[in-house]
């Protein structure tokens, strides 16, 4: 157990979302400094939330004079991908006699990095290993995410503008590579191509849900058009 | 703190930041019950999943947040472009793409930004 945990914790050295949540977490960080919240607070939020732009959100809206309903309407509409996430990784680490408290630990340390990763490393990992594994590799990206955010907290006020803006922007940049990387199959790169056009366009119309929904439409679509090629064949 | 008094904001904390993100991992762990990793209802949702981040991915560049909305939305989609393409011509390397749309989003933040 203890062998696979390390195992996972020591993945996450070797891993380039190291270096990419280190950004991310220092432009959170300094966020959360220039909207006038404690380094306590920031470093609860990485821990509790583990969501980088929902953490975004939550800073920029309460910063902004946004109430607590609507703060909270704004995060949760963000963090609807960390749903089906959870659904797609449990079952790889899951035995029949798992016991479901288990799983509560792996699914909050699901967040874009972890899930990505794991998906890629767990096939490699004998499954009595496993929840032991991405527990290691979630340990592995807190720690990294709690230094940058306390850096980014006391680096603040010499961050110049366009430096913030480079930060904000690897999550995209990130995001896409790291998905990019693990579609190998058609179905997760129809996925991918569906979502990237709905989700703005989705967006742009502003019908509340519309990440859940690009993704439900998307993904039915990709999933669609899967299974008739397999049909086909 | 300067606007926000400290009980506020850790209110908010647990009420509008960790609650309603923890919420729909809680309600993964209870969908996820007793589904087998090859089902295909497993396929679906990892594609819907692949789907939102995707469109998660498009909106952040978009409708850019805070100062990276003062970098013009062209240079903001050519540096993802770029970094794309970089990662498709570069062995597929996730690295290769991060490095090379953050330096065309600086270098073209720098030419046509005010």
């Amino acid at each position: 157990m203890l062998t696979a945990y390390l195992a996972g914790f020591r993945a996450t050295w070797t891993s380039v979302f190291s270096y990419v949540l280190f950004g991310t977490y220092i432009g959170i960080g300094a966020l959360a400094h220039d909207f006038g919240f404690s380094v306590w607070w920031a470093l609860a939020s990485t821990i509790l939330m583990w969501a980088g732009p929902a953490q975004v959100i939550l800073i920029s809206a309460l910063g902004a004079g946004a109430g607590l309903i609507e703060a909270a309407i704004a995060v949760a509409l963000s963090s609807v991908r960390l749903l089906p996430m959870v659904v797609a990784l449990l079952p790889m680490l899951r035995r029949p006699d798992t016991r479901a408290w288990k799983l509560v630990l792996p699914a909050h340390f699901t967040a874009v990095s972890m899930w990505v990763e794991a998906l890629r490393l767990l096939p490699r990992q004998p499954r009595e290993h496993r929840i032991a594994f991405c527990n290691g590799l979630g340990t592995g990206y807190t720690v990294t995410a709690i230094a940058a955010t306390l850096s980014g907290f006391h680096l603040a006020a010499k961050l110049p503008p366009l430096m913030s803006a480079a930060l904000l922007f690897l999550t995209p940049v990130a995001f896409l590579m790291s998905t990019l990387r693990n579609s190998r199959m058609l179905i997760d790169r129809l996925a991918l191509g569906f979502g990237l056009v709905l989700g703005p366009l989705f967006g742009y119309w502003q019908f509340g849900l519309d990440l859940m929904w690009s993704g439900i439409v998307g993904g039915t679509a990709a999933y669609l058009i899967h299974r008739f090629r397999e049909a086909l064949q | 703190m300067s606007a926000l008094s400290s009980e506020f904001a850790w209110l908010a904390l647990v009420v509008a930041g960790f609650l309603p993100s923890e919420a729909w991992r809680w309600l993964g762990v209870i969908f996820a019950r007793g589904l087998d990793e090859d089902s295909e209802i497993v396929l679906w949702v990892r594609a819907v999943a692949t789907a939102i981040l995707a469109g998660v991915i498009a909106k952040l560049t978009i409708f850019a947040p805070g100062v990276l909305a003062t970098v013009p939305t062209p240079v903001r989609l050519a540096a993802v472009a770029i970094g794309f393409a970089a990662f498709m011509t570069i062995r597929r390397s996730v690295l290769a793409g991060v490095l090379a749309g953050e330096a065309a989003l600086i270098a073209g933040a720098l030419i046509f930004g005010k």
